[in-house]
């Protein structure tokens, strides 16, 4: 409905980029106009690029005193019309939270990279982890959804930022990039098209800004200023916006509302990849960086006749059950490697109705393919 | 190298850490504690101090020394203190030495929180003007026009557009008992002022201008050169404050040109490089005529008074 194609904001063509580079460009491509940021290894260079390309593209970038300032003034932007972003790793994700649980409900959508790094505490924080995806759909108190994605390389890093803002933008919800240190600081080749198709949006005048009859449960969205009448609170609030904190059902039905327009939505958010699944007896579930390595070890197996393939998350919340619940059928085993103590090995086992193990790094390094090899090829 | 057992009678932060070469801050800490003696605990938020002294082999810390957040260190030091108060250990005292990220934007909230409640703090912030354990990115005490990572100069920009936040008069404000600036060029008035410090219970500050050769982009044998002409020019005046009341300042011996200081780093070099930012110079000049008359700094404005 509100998609569009637009003209791209860098010329069509290869680029040798980083990861980090790579988001910077893939949200000024989506329309990013706005950018507020606290430096933290190994993000910062996200923003250090937004600084600079800003100028060139006009933008703002405001560098702000912590975490709390750079998620509340990303929340002020978007209400005051812009699509809004701004990267963190780990220590930073977790000050942000109680503003995306009040994103969450007040349906702000806006654009938070988290670029991982080993914890908890500082932890290793120039060394690659995954341990933030439990944080990034528990993080906030009281239920909640959010979409979160997790690229597997410098194009997906670029390709994820641009689909983030659209699925905020459609959704109306707080939506995350996962990357990795590892993927964050690679360099790699990176295909830039002339186009970019992107979602503004949608604005109705005259309609209530928190409260919809339309399928998707998605209601339309002002901004300040366009002539709405409009109230914004992180309390419960009827579809006016106004407040309603001793009224139980006007509670529930927002609660229900915001879990619902993602979930019911699920097939259409939640995306796999399949890599020689046909015929695979032990499939890898992998996401981010080790889905790289799981890929390579999937192709080696396969060299040698072993009955090996891969299933990629390249969304993890909302969880791809239905992709899971497949392979769960058709394979006899399946193997979740991971680089934290299997934070989504849980959500694989709820699904898949067979024999589910994990693979668990938690040293700060990536999971290299000989270790997936050997833990396949100890069960075929 | 590896941190010395042994360096000198009473060294308590000893040589060997992993600082770069020409590090203010690696200097100062070494002067303060030997200011402070050896019953303290030393506080110190997330930033170069941390990372250069902690690595296994690599540590000088020869006191009691807790890493931690890096927007909690005044929090962190009002629960040490409390706790020892109530043990009875008042011979022990407390003290953070936090950058000036930590300290000027994300620990700034637990900062006067800490000075409010009147907690046994002394408060040092070693201060270089930048993120500079992250790569040089801009903080809330970046000098005006200086080039970073995240405000860089270029044909747009002539670098940060914001004045450095005066710190110490909001500390004043709080009503603490004793804040100090002082500078690593002069480390004895650094010593006295650490000494002085001591003698107070309460909230305390003192603010330290550190040099960084990496980031400012000098070279590492110029630090302290560096640092005297940032307080001749009278851009960082070194002043003393007991009870919200100035009562001490040093004095510049020869006044010299803000150019002088700005010239000798990197960090300003684009305010240099196509004469278009003389009006730039000009207001970095009237900083320093500023600081220089607010707080009397040359002895011949003194002596007409």
């Amino acid at each position: 409905m509100s998609f569009q194609e637009i003209k791209g904001t860098l010329p069509a063509g290869s680029y040798y980029f980083s990861g980090n580079e790579a988001v910077a460009e893939g949200a000024i491509a989506a329309g990013c106009r706005y950018y507020a940021g606290y430096p933290i290894t190994p993000s910062s260079e996200i923003m250090e690029r937004i600084a600079v390309r800003f100028k060139e593209v006009g933008g703002v970038f405001m560098q702000m005193e912590d975490e709390l300032a750079s998620i509340c003034s990303v929340i002020g932007a978007v209400w005051a019309g812009a699509k809004a972003m701004t990267a963190t790793s780990g220590p930073g994700f977790s000050l942000m939270q109680e503003a995306i649980g009040y994103a969450a409900i007040t349906e702000t959508p806006l654009v938070v990279v988290d670029i991982q790094r080993a914890g908890p505490g500082t932890g290793q924080a120039t060394r690659v982890g995954s341990g933030d995806y439990m944080q990034a759909k528990w993080g906030s108190h009281g239920d909640y959804q959010v979409i979160a994605l997790s690229p597997w390389s410098v194009q997906e890093m670029y390709e994820h930022s641009i689909e983030a803002f659209n699925l905020a933008e459609q959704y109306r919800v707080p939506v995350f990039v996962m990357g990795e240190e590892a993927v964050a600081h690679l360099r790699e080749r990176l295909e830039v098209q002339a186009t970019v198709r992107v979602f503004n949006r949608v604005k109705k005048h005259g309609t209530p800004p928190f409260g919809t009859d339309s399928m998707d449960g998605v209601p339309p969205m002002p901004a300040f200023g366009e002539g709405e009448r409009l109230l914004v609170t992180g309390s419960t609030h009827d579809e006016f916006g106004i407040r309603k904190t001793d009224d139980p059902r006007a509670h529930a039905r927002l609660v229900e509302r915001i879990n619902n327009k993602i979930l019911a939505n699920r097939g259409k958010i939640a995306n796999t990849e399949s890599w020689y699944l046909d015929g695979a007896e032990v499939v890898v579930v992998a996401y981010g960086f080790t889905a790289r390595s799981a890929l390579f070890a999937v192709e080696l197996l396969r060299k040698t006749g072993k009955r090996a393939g891969l299933l990629r998350l390249k969304t993890i919340w909302p969880f791809p059950e239905e992709a899971i619940r497949d392979v769960g059928r058709s394979a006899r085993k399946v193997l979740v490697p991971e680089m934290n103590r299997g934070q989504i090995l849980g959500e694989v086992m709820k699904y898949a109705r067979c024999e589910v193990s994990g693979l668990n790094q938690t040293n700060g390094e990536i999971i290299h393919p000989q270790r997936i090899v050997r833990e396949v090829e100890a069960v075929l | 190298m590896i941190a010395k057992e042994k360096s000198g009678e009473q060294e308590l932060f000893v040589s060997g850490h992993r600082a770069c070469h020409g590090c203010g801050m690696a200097l100062s800490v070494g002067h303060i504690l030997k200011a402070t003696g050896k019953d303290v605990i030393v506080v110190t938020p997330t930033g170069c101090l941390e990372t250069f002294t902690s690595p296994y082999g690599y540590s000088p810390w020869r006191v009691p020394w807790i890493h931690h957040l890096f927007e909690n260190g005044p929090s962190i030091a009002s629960g040490v203190a409390a706790a020892l108060k109530a043990q009875g250990r008042i011979h022990v005292r407390v003290l953070v030495i936090g950058g000036d990220g930590a300290t000027f934007d994300i620990g700034f909230g637990a900062l006067s929180g800490m000075l409010e409640r009147g907690d046994d703090v002394l408060y040092i912030c070693v201060d270089n003007g930048a993120y500079m354990n992250t790569g040089g990115q801009r903080s809330g005490a970046s000098p005006m026009y200086s080039s970073t990572t995240t405000d860089p100069a270029g044909k747009i920009s002539p670098g940060k557009s914001q004045m450095k936040k005066d710190l110490p008069a909001i500390i004043a404000a709080h009503g603490a008992p004793y804040v100090a600036t002082a500078s690593v060029a002069y480390l004895k008035d650094l010593e006295k002022k650490v000494k002085k410090a001591m003698e107070y219970h309460g909230p305390r500050y003192i603010q330290i201008d550190t040099p960084c050769p990496s980031v400012w982009g000098f070279s590492p044998d110029r630090t302290l050169e560096i640092g005297r002409l940032g307080v001749q020019s009278g851009l960082i005046p070194i002043i003393e404050m007991q009870g919200g009341m100035l009562t001490n300042v040093l004095k510049i011996k020869k006044k010299i040109p803000v150019e002088e200081y700005l010239k000798s780093q990197k960090r300003f070099s684009h305010l240099f490089r196509d004469g278009q930012h003389q009006k730039e110079i000009e207001k970095i000049q009237a900083l320093a005529d500023i600081n220089i008359q607010k707080y009397g700094l040359l002895k011949d404005v003194e002596d007409k008074r």
